[in-house]
């Protein structure tokens, strides 16, 4: 069955026609022209699909594009406004918080959407009070990011970059605490 | 994938009406679940009705000082719940201890109750199981029963080819938290309204696994009331897994003290339901929640479990487990007193 839907994406418009089975990853990628946004596990265990949906990170693999018809999306290609790099983009170079690259744009929007709920106020597990405002702790950090899988293994470079985004200076490079 | 229609009804009584009269159809919430069983083929459905934007988004205060939460809050928007964080940690603390921060903001109050399980033979289409296919016998009795249940079974290595056997585990956190809170499920049903309480909602397997809630087809959770808690009242969550973050539980424990001489207790990762240890609960009414007292209940509540063979050496590690997380919980509890 085919369902007519409206996105914008990365601030454009698009109007397209899906089959009612096309995830939102598929849409963007094969139907909208935009890889940023990677199939690694397509089963939400892995991270790679990670995209701002209505403002909040979430996993495009399993979100079926015609139950967002309307929806304003950011991909990780979508972040850098007028050819400047997003502070997160910026601090993930910085830092050399990729290998292979291939997680990298998940990674991205994860950090975005998470620095976010930091702001908001939001706790993690990793939040010794509930009533508190969390930190940018390695714990509180590594902890938002679980979903986010690497298998080059960048994470103690990730972390400072997340850190250093989100204004917390970081703690070196390749330290990991 | 198999495909299906989709249909995005105007309100809650024609999504009701649209799945009560179609057996082919299921509701849409957030989808972290549904979308991941239509690519593995557990769920094919002919019509998805999507209720994501059907029921309300906000939490309220009720006036007897509970909270109603809507069916499309948020698992990250209800954890982040000022009300939640002060009054019910128990809630936000399980919450956060479930799945990772793109889940949590895609999964719903009303939806993460009725996840199903995650045991692995359950997910692939290519072996028995009687949840999936009824009748069609368990793959997971003498399998890898790490992730499996040890109360509420029909006994150690039940029958695999009997239709009954299930030795599955429910694997929601909230809904371990939600159990203990006594929380009650508005339901929405051709038939009207009803309140299920929240500890009755998940049912053990018995003669139809196939079954995980007493839900009829067609009935959709619109709300869940968290009634009050008097203000002395403590209350916490406390999951163990096999890595430090986005696992499900090995066993986890809600525990509620609410100030009355009483404990609430549920368990998690231990049965096919969030499981009430009502039998400790009854041990420690009035007694002081010393370590001494809370081990020896447990141990009274454990009585009954059965832990299962495995190719993977079994789960009868969950029984000390359990045991040694709910004294653990119990304690820290005391200790904020």
């Amino acid at each position: 069955m085919d369902a007519e839907i409206s996105l914008t994406v990365d601030g454009v418009p698009r109007r397209l026609t899906v089959d009612t089975r096309t995830t939102l990853l598929d849409a963007l990628r094969e139907r909208l022209g935009n890889p940023s946004p990677k199939k690694g596990c397509d089963h939400g265990q892995c991270g790679a699909c990670t995209v701002l949906l209505d403002g909040d990170r979430a996993l495009s693999c399993l979100a079926l594009a015609v139950a967002h018809d309307g929806a304003e999306i950011t991909t990780a290609d979508g972040l850098a406004a007028g050819g400047e790099l997003h502070p997160v983009q910026q601090a993930f170079i910085d830092r050399d918080a990729f290998q292979c690259g291939y997680c990298t744009p998940g990674q991205i929007c994860s950090a975005v959407g998470l620095l976010d709920e930091v702001r908001r106020g939001w706790p993690s597990s990793a939040t010794p009070d509930l009533g508190a405002a969390p930190d940018l702790s390695h714990a509180e950090v590594a902890e938002r990011m679980s979903g986010n899988l690497c298998r080059c293994a960048a994470y103690v470079n990730i972390v400072p970059a997340v850190q250093q985004a989100g204004g917390a200076g970081g703690s070196g490079r390749g330290t990991g605490r | 994938m198999k495909p299906f229609s989709y249909a995005r009804p105007a309100d809650v009584a024609e999504a009701v009406r649209t799945v009560a009269t179609e057996p082919g159809a299921v509701f849409l919430g957030g989808g972290t679940n549904l979308v991941d069983h239509l690519k593995l083929g557990v769920a094919r459905p002919e019509l998805v009705v999507d209720v994501r934007r059907l029921t309300s988004r906000a939490v309220v205060d009720l006036e007897d000082g509970g909270l109603r939460i809507g069916a499309a809050v948020t698992n990250a928007e209800l954890a982040a719940d000022r009300r939640v964080r002060e009054r019910y940690p128990v809630l936000a603390q399980a919450l956060l201890s479930g799945a990772t921060g793109q889940l949590r903001n895609m999964a719903t109050t009303g939806g993460n109750p009725l996840q199903r399980t995650r045991c692995v033979y359950f997910q692939d289409v290519t072996t028995a199981c009687n949840k999936r296919e009824p009748g069609s016998g368990c793959t997971a009795v003498g399998g890898s029963t790490r992730n499996h249940a040890i109360l509420g079974t029909p006994g150690v290595l039940p029958d695999p080819t009997a239709a009954e056997t299930c030795i599955a585990t429910h694997p929601s956190d909230m809904a371990v938290a939600l159990a203990a809170l006594d929380a009650l499920v508005h339901v929405q049903g051709p038939a009207g309204e009803r309140l299920v309480p929240f500890p009755e909602l998940h049912r053990l397997p018995d003669d139809d696994p196939s079954r995980d809630t007493v839900l009829e087809h067609g009935e959709l959770i619109t709300a869940i009331d968290l009634p009050p808690l008097a203000a002395g009242a403590r209350s916490a969550y406390r999951k163990v897994r096999d890595r430090a973050s986005y696992a499900f539980a090995l066993v986890s424990v809600a525990a509620v003290v609410p100030g009355d001489g009483e404990i609430r207790l549920a368990l998690g990762g231990v049965a096919h339901k969030p499981w009430r240890a009502r039998r400790a609960e009854e041990i420690l009414r009035g007694a002081p929640l010393t370590e001494h007292a809370v081990r020896g209940a447990m141990e009274a509540e454990l009585t009954a479990a059965q832990p299962q063979p495995g190719v993977d050496g079994g789960n009868g590690f969950k029984i000390p487990l359990v045991q040694r997380t709910v004294v653990a919980t119990v304690r820290d509890l005391a200790l904020e007193a």
